[in-house]
Order: C-alpha cells, then structure tokens, then sequence
C-alpha cells in the first residue's frame, strides 16, 4: 500500500516537474508565438542566482523565491528590448536568435562561474510514508507548480493586466487601436515568462546542483510539454505534462529511467502525429 | 660509489671526443627542448577533472626542469585542449605524433577517448600513458596504465563493505562501457563472497532524476547501494538521496566517486559516508606525499587543485617517464621500454609502484577511504596490487606486437 502511495506521489512530483520546466516557455511560446531556444540557459540563470546568494549569505527560501524571478525576469526584460523586440513574426529568426544567446550565456556564465557543478543542501530533509522515506522537498516542488498554474490563471482571467494581455495576443491591431501600447505587453510578457522561468531554475538548484551546461537536459522536456500541450498556456501545459509525466514515470517504475524516457518521446510523437496543433488545438480549444 | 671501470672509462672519453669534433651540433641540440605532448579535457563536460591533471602536469615538466631538464635538454609541454570531443581526440593526437613529434604523451580520460587516441599513437610509434582508473584490459606494449583497475579496486572494496553492512547489494551505474564492464565485477565479486546483487540499473549520462529509482532501492531493501555513476547529472543521485533521508539507513560504496572532485562539490551532509576505492588519496600518509601536495600548494598557491588518484598518477606518469630516460640516455621507447619493464620499484607519492612487464599496468598499492567533511580518510591499504584482471587476458611479453581492447568476459 504505502509502496504505492510513494509511487503515486512520484508521479504527480514528474508532473509538477515538467509544469515548473515548462510554464515560462509555454507563457512566452502560447501568448507570443516566439521560440525561447535560451530557455534551458534562463533556467540556469535561475540556479546560478540562488546558489551564489545562499553562499553569499542570503537566506535560502528568499534567493529562491525572490531573487531568482527577479533577476531573470529582469534579464528577460534586456533580452526582450535588444533582441526579441526586432524578431516578433519572424519565428524562425527568433529561433536562431536565442539559439546564439543561449550560446552566449553558456559561455559568460562558464568565464565567471568556471565549468564546474555547485549546489547547495536540498532543503527540509526526508519524511517517512509507511516504510519509504520521500524528500519532503517534493511537496515544495508539487506546491509550487500548482502555485504558477494557479496564479496564470487567477491574473489572465481577473485582472485588467490579464484582459490587456489576452486582447493583445488576440488581434494586436484592434488592441492597438483602444489604446494598448502592445509593445509594452509583449515586454511585460516576455519578463514575466523568464521570471516564471527563473523560479523555477531556483527550485531545481537544490535538486541537481547547478553547471553552466545544466540547459540541454532540461529544454527539451520543456519544449516537448509545451508543443504537445498547444497554444493554450494554462490548460495546454497542465493535461500535457499529466499526460507525459505519469506515463514517462510509470514506465520508469516498471522498466528503468532509459525507457521512461523513450517512453515520455513516443507519446509525443503519437500525440503530434494525431494532433497537430497540441492537445488544446483540438480538445479544450476555448480554454486559457 | 661509482668505480671507474672499462666501460665507463670508454664511454665517457668517447663522448669526451665526440663532443669536441660535434660541438657546434651538440651546442644547438642542447638547446632543442624535448617534447612532452599532453592531451586533458581543459573545457567541456569533463573539464573538473581535466584541469587538475593538466595542472600536474605542467607542475612535474616544471621540476624536472628545474632539476636540469632530461639529457642536458630542457623538457616541454605541449598542450591541446581536447575540449570532451573526440574527433577533437583524434585530431591533435595526430598533430602530437606526425607534427610535433612529441617524445610522450600523457592523457585522455574516458575510455572512448583513450581508445581513439591509443591506436593513433600505437601507430605512430608514439609512447603513450594512460593515467586514469579504468575498466582494465588494454593490451598495447606501447600505452603504459598506470590507473587502478576491477580486480585492484572492486575486489577489495567490496568484501570490506559486505563484512560492514550485508551482503544485498544494488547497483546503478552509468550506462556505457565503464559502467557496464564495472557492474559486471560488481557482481563477480559479490558472488565470490557469497553475496547477491538484487539489481542492477542502468543510467544515461544526462538522466539527472532519481525518485523513482531511490524508491525502488527502498522497496529493495539492499544492505548497500554500489555506485559507479558518472559526470555531473548523475551527482543528483547524492542529492536526491540525502534529500530523501536516505543517507542515515543505506549506506553507498562507489567506484567511481571522488575520481573527479566530487568531494568537495557536495555538502558534507550529502557525501558524508560515502565509501570508495582508489590508489591514491591526499590522506595517503608518507613523506613523499606530503612533500607532493606541499609542491602543488606552492604551485598553484590560488587555485589549488583537489588532488585525486587521475591527477597524482599523471605525475607519476611523468616521474616514470623522466627516470627512464635518465638510466637509458635515450627517449627512444625501445629503450624507456627496457627500463620500465625491469621491475623497477618507484617511491611516489602515492607509495610504491612498479610496473608489471605482463601488462605494463601498474602494480600499486590501493586504499579504502571513507568520506568525512569534504576529505576521504582512509580506511584500509592493500600493499601491492596487481592488476589481474588484464593478467588474464595480456601477455606482452609473449605477444609484443598486441594492439587491443580486451572486453574481459565474465
């Protein structure tokens, strides 16, 4: 029984996962329709923030929670000035664009930090479920993926920012025409995305430890949730990264991590195949 | 002392006469320096361990230098940056042997890059060592391995670890040949003691998740967890555990761990208990180590590398090397061969080593060490071992001419 406890929370940890990987990019991809191949390298920045505050003194809960969104929220609101900004439309452009930013962060990063992993203790420590001990930390992780769900959804749907943003994703030029200065919601947009994006990156800092290359393990997962998931940010990203997360995880249960893998691939392979636009392009198409 | 004999007497005053018909020829060759090619990850995925080897390196040209260079000629680096790539391997190994016509090369770290630039320098007839602890089984007259091998490490650390925790033991392990080679002794060794291995698991090198996995090793209820993961995802496995409350009920040995400096990466809490078997350790207590480390301190006063077992034996590798140049009056490998294989014993720091003629592996004494506070603090000693398991399959002096990786089957 408690076997099985521990293997549904695994699972629902997987989800929750793939949620915090990909909820920035899905913010910038489903809202902007603008490539960030520099995700990965955004999620680092994350980590590299709360791993050097902590060794700075600065209080674990408030690098994570404060100084890693920040910071790379800020960094998005640079990124967004000096390159997206001159990129909007032109997606395959954008993709190069970060392509080489990315590049370039992992390379500043590498001069300043040097090539080697750092990390800092995972928080809280174990607790028991009947024979089993699972990292309390995982509840951390669930509860914020939860968290940045929620609050997406909270500001888009009540919030006259959230009404601004979705009529500005909608028609641009109408919203234009009522007075919405869009290049400034793209702006807000693009830091908020990278904020989300940075946060997360403070959370997995515990969990991995932190090198400049730390990127590429992580981008891809992100960009397969989100493309399976469509255009929807909300309900896109949470019924992909279900979908994905228990399958790739129960695989893992039952035939090792090689596997769950393979197995996380070809059920986006299958899915793309059978729905071209994501899941929501097809089934919850009205949804946020 | 020396008496002055026949022999001597001739090839002193013979020297003596070809000296002053050669003079000017000998005047510049003087100044020729000797090349010394060496070929470490200085940038990309295996660079934590690569800069400390090359840091050694350039410390031991340094002191044989300073000691009056090899043959009257100063001795010098060269030094390429294979960046973990291995066409990039196999590029500047080329341009060492052909272009530059280096003497020596120490380097190469994983098993793939050694086994792209060992046929290269076999080819070329240039000598070759291998400083990294290894799966075991090369059998080239021209590579000289001087890293642990299975039968020196696993061997040992796993009967101490079955007498101290239990004889269950899970595996994970990276999942190329290293891991897979090495997982194999694993389960040789633990049989041979009357033990079980419940299971064994595979990992890719990015695979940086371990939940599932640590709750499988739960439900399995081991006496221990063996390790040999590596690269710098799978560290997240010591995180995870340590995360999970795990490090207070199973214990883990690795194989691997701290070849590299892991050590000082994690968080006391995280690798404190942690076992592992290597043939050197800055603990290792003699003289000759502690004068070792003293050097590299003064060396790199700044960024002091950790010194691991793949770091102290590029120095020995050097210090082999230079010795037997000095006794044969020559850098031709023909000649450094004859020496080496005479059963010479060398005093380094990480105790006696020569090295076996069968095999040109070395014969080293190994430790068990325990990790406590960042530093590993060493358990036991093996004076002397030999390493079998390429005895088992490699006779170079039957067959000189060898030029193989053997896969020792289980």
């Amino acid at each position: 029984m408690d076997y099985f406890i521990v293997v549904a929370l695994e699972m629902v940890r997987a989800v929750a996962w793939l949620v915090l990987l990909s909820a920035g990019l899905a913010i910038i991809f489903g809202m902007m329709r603008v490539i960030n191949f520099a995700h990965g390298e955004f999620l680092m920045l994350g980590g590299y923030t709360v791993v050097t505050s902590t060794h700075a003194g600065v209080n674990e809960a408030v690098a994570i929670l404060i100084l890693a969104p920040l910071s790379v929220g800020l960094f998005g609101i640079i990124v967004e000035r000096l390159v997206i900004r001159r990129l909007y439309g032109r997606i395959l452009d954008s993709l190069l664009a970060t392509w080489g930013l990315s590049m370039l962060m992992i390379g500043g990063v590498t001069l300043i930090f040097g090539n080697t992993v750092e990390g800092i203790a995972s928080p809280f420590g174990g607790m028991a479920i009947g024979a089993y001990q699972v990292p309390i930390y995982n509840f951390v992780l669930i509860g914020f993926a939860a968290l940045v769900l929620f609050g997406v959804w909270v500001v888009l749907k009540f919030t006259r920012a959230g009404l601004i943003a979705r009529a500005t994703m909608q028609n641009p030029a109408m919203a234009e025409a009522l007075g919405v200065r869009t290049s400034w919601v793209y702006m807000a947009t693009f830091g908020i995305g990278s904020g989300v994006t940075g946060l997360a990156g403070g959370l997995i800092a515990p969990v991995t430890g932190v090198v400049p290359t730390m990127g590429v393990n992580f981008v891809g997962q992100a960009f397969i949730t989100v493309i399976t998931g469509g255009a929807a940010v909300i309900t896109g990203t949470l019924s992909s990264a279900t979908l994905l997360g228990t399958i790739s995880q129960a695989t893992t249960f039952l035939a090792g991590p090689v596997y769950g893998d393979a197995a996380l691939l070809l059920v986006a392979l299958v899915l793309l195949r059978l729905l071209p636009q994501g899941i929501t392009g097809r089934i919850f198409k009205r949804s946020l | 002392m020396t008496t002055i004999n026949r022999r001597l007497f001739i090839k002193s005053t013979g020297a003596a006469a070809a000296l002053s018909l050669a003079a000017p020829l000998v005047a510049r060759a003087a100044a020729d320096p000797i090349k010394v090619g060496g070929l470490h990850d200085l940038s990309g995925a295996l660079d934590s361990i690569g800069i400390p080897m090359n840091q050694v390196f350039q410390m031991a040209i340094k002191e044989i230098n300073d000691a009056g260079g090899l043959l009257g000629r100063p001795v010098e680096g060269v030094i390429y940056d294979p960046q973990s790539n291995m066409s990039l391997y196999s590029q500047y190994a080329t341009q060492m042997a052909v272009k530059d016509r280096v003497a020596v090369v120490m380097g190469g770290i994983t098993s793939a890059s050694r086994e792209t630039i060992r046929p290269i320098f076999h080819r070329f007839k240039t000598l070759y060592f291998y400083n990294t602890q290894y799966e075991g089984g090369v059998c080239d007259r021209n590579e000289i391995t001087l890293g642990t091998t299975p039968a020196q490490t696993v061997r040992r650390v796993i009967p101490y670890a079955m007498n101290l925790f239990g004889k269950r033991v899970y595996t994970i392990a990276a999942d190329y040949n290293y891991g897979h080679i090495t997982s194999a002794w694993v389960k040789r060794f633990v049989e041979e003691n009357g033990g079980e291995v419940i299971e064994t698991e595979f990992f890719p090198l990015d695979v940086s998740q371990f939940g599932s996995t640590i709750s499988k090793i739960q439900a399995a209820k081991p006496d221990f967890v063996l390790s040999a993961m590596v690269g710098t995802s799978h560290l997240g496995f010591y995180r995870q555990w340590a995360g999970a409350g795990m490090k207070s009920q199973i214990p883990i040995v690795s194989t691997v761990f701290g070849a590299g400096p892991e050590q000082v990466i994690l968080t006391p809490e995280e690798g404190n208990g942690i076992l592992s078997c290597f043939g050197y350790y800055e603990a290792v207590d003699n003289p000759t180590n502690t004068a070792f480390l003293a050097r590299v301190k003064a060396a790199y006063p700044d960024n002091t590398p950790t010194i691991s077992e793949i770091s102290e034996v590029t120095y020995e590798g050097m210090m082999i090397w230079a010795d037997a140049v000095r006794e044969a009056g020559s850098i031709e490998r023909e000649a450094l061969w004859e020496v080496m294989e005479s059963g010479k014993t060398y005093d380094l720091p990480a105790g006696k080593v020569s090295i076996d003629p069968k095999t040109h592996h070395a014969i080293r004494d190994v430790y068990i060490a325990e990790l406590q506070d960042q530093v590993f603090q060493i358990k036991e000693a093996f004076p002397q071992s030999q390493p079998e398991d390429t005895q088992m399959v490699c006779d170079l002096v039957a067959d000189p001419e060898a030029n193989k990786h053997y896969e020792i089957s289980l």
